[in-house]
């Protein structure tokens, strides 16, 4: 498993997926070890929600954080509790206010379920995408996508405080394509992780979504960004860093830069 | 977990060798190593990987143009599909020697005289030689930790002007920093077709920059672009200055564009 991860870490993200199923065919004892630490984009089931799966008996189920049913449908299905899926619903209107707000567009979704430990665990879902044919404002990029991933432990209320532990996992892609720069991919995934033990005075869902609003700010502002919430800003996190690489390979000269402002 | 032939994989040999070589094949820029490190412990399989090891580090080696060191520490050589003479053996005309290579351990493990079939005519050589001194010169300046090369590609046998040859210039940096998590290349590819009945040098440039961000992840970036470019026949030297001039334009207007107008998409 540890080298099959190191592998995950080196082969170029475009091709995860082709990585993904020659793993799963080397080593097919270790297909639910793979299928659960293996960062996947999201997938899309219908137009509004990003779903979040279930692999139950080798099956992947869907459930609709809305309508809370599956695709396909099924029974007896993991459902979360009266009490947890009324958060649920709550955390899903107010992550879609916050989605609108810092993504301008984009699908989310929020999943909840009871865990082992007397908690409960959310994840919180954001999928944008920012290609030419999509939703993306500026539209110029041939391909690009963004997917955040929030997945955030909860445990059992003690003396009025609880422990969260939030991972983070943003998932990105953009190409871009044209006559003076040629084809520009960048693509891959980071994980962060963030604990952090709170009062639950002013109630889960708030305690959440600051910190997922402080995760998400520290992504940003890795590169000294005005504010702006277009896709892109997300992306130049990323790029600065392999940008900086490109830099150390061949710096720019002194001729090119006085040339950047005008251009 | 048992290896035994139940539970273990249903793949055929040839099909575990297509997907070592697959995976060999898309290592990142200097990590072909701990990619084939990996893949070796999920195969528990010698001839497997053996075998496809064989067939995947030459391909990647003269891909990315990897470079290495005489056994002498007189210089060093590169590996490219340009120079190279059969499999694991590849010219260096600066010295006018051949690098004989392990191409899995990725050393040069010995070195011999080239021949004088291996080795372009004087007439040829006065034109590679100049441009080469040239290249080097303008590498020097612009890349902290890069290489060229300078081949013959066709008529290397030509002994005087009236006949059409074809040079290539190779440029390649490469920077590996597992303390700061970036891992980045860059390699250049130009081909110079020296036309006699028009009097000019067609020039075609391949570029590709590739850079990885591995810090509590995977990011990674491949950028490729090519382009066009002429200048007329004139004496070795002038020839190698205009050459390395158009060299040196495109070069920094694709940095420029990279850094500006890709950056401008982004913002």
């Amino acid at each position: 498993m540890e080298a099959a991860m190191g592998l995950m870490r080196r082969i170029p993200p475009k091709h995860s997926e082709a990585a993904l199923s020659a793993l799963l065919s080397l080593l097919p004892d270790h297909s639910s070890d793979l299928l659960s630490q293996v960062d996947q984009p999201l997938q899309l089931v219908g137009l509004e929600t990003t779903e979040w799966l279930h692999l139950i008996d080798g099956q992947l189920l869907f459930r609709s954080p809305w309508s809370n049913k599956y695709h396909p449908a099924l029974e007896d299905g993991p459902y979360p509790s009266p009490e947890l899926r009324k958060l649920e619903i709550e955390a899903n209107d107010v992550f879609a206010i916050y989605r609108d707000q810092y993504y301008e567009g984009g699908i989310s979704s929020v999943y909840m379920w009871e865990d082992e430990n007397e908690g409960f665990v959310a994840c919180f879902l954001i999928k944008k995408d920012g290609s030419k044919t999509a939703h993306g404002r500026r539209g110029y990029l041939q391909e690009g996508a963004w997917d955040a991933i929030h997945v955030i432990e909860v445990g059992p209320e003690e003396e009025g405080t609880a422990r969260y532990c939030l991972t983070s996992t943003v998932m990105l892609s953009l190409t871009t394509k044209d006559e003076s720069s040629g084809t520009f991919n960048l693509s891959g995934s980071i994980r962060r992780q963030m604990n952090m033990d709170l009062s639950v005075a002013e109630g889960h869902l708030c305690n959440m979504g600051r910190m997922i609003e402080e995760m998400e700010g520290k992504l940003r502002n890795s590169l000294d960004q005005q504010e702006s919430t277009e896709i892109c800003t997300h992306f130049q996190v990323y790029f600065g860093k392999t940008k900086e690489m490109v830099c150390t390979l061949r710096p720019p000269s002194e001729l090119v830069q006085t040339r950047l402002p005008d251009s | 977990m048992s290896d035994d032939d139940e539970t273990a994989s249903h793949l055929t040999d040839k099909q575990k060798i297509e997907i070592t070589k697959w995976f060999l094949l898309n290592s990142p820029a200097g990590e072909i190593q701990y990619v084939a490190k990996d893949i070796r412990a999920i195969l528990k399989n010698e001839m497997v990987y053996r075998t496809a090891a064989a067939e995947a580090f030459p391909l990647y080696n003269k891909s990315h143009m990897i470079c290495l060191e005489f056994p002498d520490r007189s210089g060093e050589v590169m590996v490219t599909t340009f120079n190279e003479i059969v499999e694991n053996e590849y010219l260096d005309p600066r010295t006018a020697q051949v690098a004989m290579v392990d191409h899995v351990k990725q050393v040069c493990e010995d070195t011999r005289p080239a021949n004088d079939e291996e080795l372009p005519s004087s007439y040829i050589e006065e034109y590679r030689f100049a441009l080469d001194a040239e290249i080097m010169k303008y590498v020097s300046e612009v890349y902290p930790k890069g290489v060229c090369s300078v081949y013959c590609v066709n008529g290397k046998d030509v002994e005087e002007p009236g006949l059409d040859f074809e040079l290539v210039v190779v440029i390649c940096a490469a920077r590996h920093s597992p303390q700061n998590f970036c891992n980045g290349s860059w390699r250049s590819i130009w081909n110079m077709e020296f036309k006699d009945e028009l009097q000019t040098v067609e020039v075609r440039g391949k570029l590709k920059v590739g850079a990885h961000y591995f810090e509590e992840g995977n990011v990674q970036l491949d950028a490729k672009h090519e382009c066009k470019d002429s200048t007329i026949i004139q004496p070795p030297d002038d020839c190698a200055v205009s050459l390395t001039n158009i060299i040196r334009h495109h070069e920094t207007e694709y940095l420029n564009s990279l850094q500006v107008t890709t950056y401008s998409h982004l913002t």
